[in-house]
């Protein structure tokens, strides 16, 4: 029983942890420019299909290459589609970030194909392994361990470092930063290759675990992560990595705790919470110090 | 007393007030169909303390944040040390020596006062001189030293203009503009910002300040411009402008009576 109890936490932080970290490149996007960008989900996916390419090489070249598309996409896709629109309407700014989405997403599909691929990323990681007479799975703690390391750096890096100041500087008023000046390209750019990284690293954790690649593989996620950042409040990184990681746990445990019969509705009960949690809190869990600033 | 930030720079360069730094010539400024500005035309020279005072939506604040390069204007020049700034994005305007403290200080409150004070220095690479300038400026406003790891946010509205104003010092600039700083400030606290305004002028930086509270910035200035309804209507020293018997109505934007044509 109690080995059920844990067994069940440990999937749900491991799920937690993969939308915090969606959650958090959505975030930080969402904090410079005010984007909130739907195109991340095709970073994901793109980070996916590199792993495919090279699956017949050495792991450590698979993540290496995934790393480089992902960042190198992130970063093409700023250059030419986001940053002729800064500044723009939000809404301009969601719409484009829907249009290079599905452009990318459909150019894979008429590329590669539609069709399920599965890929075989890192089998050893599927390997139970016991920890004080728990069987757990190797991926699960993995994909815990590695979100703690990458929210350290990433936090190290915003606290302690002088673009990661500046980044923030310009979360909370990208006026007054330029004001001082503080690069906005510079610092934007800066933050969709973080928001790369974090999405290959949810690439390369979420195709371990599902074996399998589709052009639209990356939607999901990245559309769970974003109600995730909502709850957190937009515009707040604290604030999306809790977000994101109370769907995703709360999605896992809602699976063990629902009666047999519910347990295929589990969403609803999850947007129940949703909604639950903007009816009290509208302003998110962690509310920016910038979206109160700019009334 | 002294002003080792500002200093160091107007020490080396004080040449004498003569010697023209910012020339702002015809400036039209608009946004939509609202015209904020129609023609002004101003000086400022080395050591100077200039001051536009005028009522709420004069365009005072346009005429700032055109020279800082926030809102291009319409029409006219604005030429600072010889050269033109129109096509000069705002960092370069800052790095060519113009610092805006703008109207609402914009603090940013969840980093600490350290890391606002470091975010004025972003266009220096002299670190040591950075954090010399850091340690001159904590002797010069003892209420940030105590403060020194809080967020910036929790700081009371005197001590966030003082932040704001040292934090502008940090890039150095030998222009130094302020909108509006005793907006939202206790008499007490205002006298404490308008303090630490005297001793930089004594120490001979530029200063370009936009003020609704006519008595203190006249107070201070050496010139004094009034905007009205986004047109210079007045312009001469403190004595003059409390002396003349048209200030009221040139702040207030109302013809003055001798200016009325006789029917």
């Amino acid at each position: 029983m109690i080995v059920d109890v844990i067994q069940g936490l440990v999937d749900a932080i491991s799920v937690g942890s993969l939308y915090a970290l969606t959650a958090l490149g959505i975030g930080l996007i969402f904090g410079v420019m005010r984007l909130i960008n739907f195109a991340h989900s095709e970073l994901i996916m793109l980070t996916g299909y590199t792993l495919l390419l090279f699956a017949s090489e050495p792991a450590a070249v698979a993540i290496l290459g995934g790393l480089v598309v992902a960042v190198a996409v992130a970063l093409i896709t700023e250059r030419i589609a986001f940053r002729p629109l800064r500044g723009a309407d939000p809404t301009t700014l969601l719409v484009a970030s829907f249009a290079v989405s599905f452009l990318i997403q459909k150019t894979m599909a008429l590329t590669v194909g539609s069709k399920t691929k599965g890929v075989d990323f890192l089998p050893s990681l599927g390997e139970q392994i016991v920890v004080a007479g728990i069987r757990l799975q190797l991926l699960k703690m993995v994909t815990i361990i590695v979100t703690v390391v990458l929210l350290v750096a990433l936090s190290w890096f915003l606290r302690r470092t002088r673009y990661g100041r500046e980044m923030r500087a310009a979360a909370e008023n990208f006026r007054m930063a330029q004001l001082l000046g503080v690069r906005s390209d510079r610092v934007i750019s800066i933050a969709f290759a973080i928001s790369g990284v974090l999405a290959a690293v949810v690439g390369f954790l979420f195709v371990s675990q599902s074996g399998f690649l589709e052009p639209r593989m990356g939607l999901q996620l990245v559309a769970i992560a974003f109600v995730g950042t909502v709850i957190g409040g937009l515009g707040s990184l604290v604030g999306a990595a809790i977000g994101g990681f109370i769907v995703g746990a709360a999605t896992v445990l809602l699976q063990l705790v629902l009666p047999y019969g519910l347990r295929e509705f589990r969403e609803v009960f999850v947007y129940l919470l949703v909604i639950f949690i903007l009816l009290v809190r509208p302003q998110g869990l962690i509310p920016s110090a910038g979206l109160r600033q700019r009334v | 007393m002294t002003f080792p930030v500002a200093a160091q720079r107007t020490d080396k360069n004080v040449q004498a007030p003569s010697e023209l730094l910012l020339a702002v010539d015809d400036l039209h400024v608009g946004y939509g169909s609202i015209t904020a500005l129609r023609g002004v035309t101003l000086r400022v020279h080395r050591g100077e303390v200039v001051a536009v005072v005028g009522p709420n939506g004069a365009g005072k604040s346009s005429l700032l944040n055109s020279i800082a390069g926030l809102v291009r204007p319409r029409q006219g020049q604005i030429r600072y040390a010889g050269r033109a700034l129109d096509s000069l994005s705002i960092e370069n305007i800052l790095r060519s020596g113009i610092a805006l403290v703008p109207e609402g200080r914009h603090i940013f409150g969840s980093m600490t006062v350290e890391e606002n004070l470091l975010l004025g220095a972003t266009i220096r690479s002299d670190r040591q001189a950075v954090a010399a300038d850091i340690a001159d400026l904590i002797a010069r406003f003892p209420i940030l030293r105590g403060r020194w790891q809080q967020p910036a946010g929790r700081l009371s509205g005197g001590e966030q203009q003082q932040l704001a104003i040292a934090r502008a010092l940090l890039c150095r600039p030998a222009l130094l503009m302020l909108d509006e700083p005793s907006l939202g400030l206790a008499p007490a606290i205002i006298d404490q910002v308008y303090k630490i305004l005297h001793e930089l002028h004594d120490r001979g930086t530029t200063i370009l300040l936009v003020e609704q509270n006519a008595t203190r910035a006249l107070e201070i200035a050496d010139h004094t411009h009034v905007l009205s309804a986004g047109a210079l209507r007045l312009s001469g020293t403190s004595a003059e402008l409390l002396s003349s018997p048209q200030f009221d109505a040139a702040y207030f934007g109302v013809t003055p009576p001798e200016q009325v044509p006789a029917s």
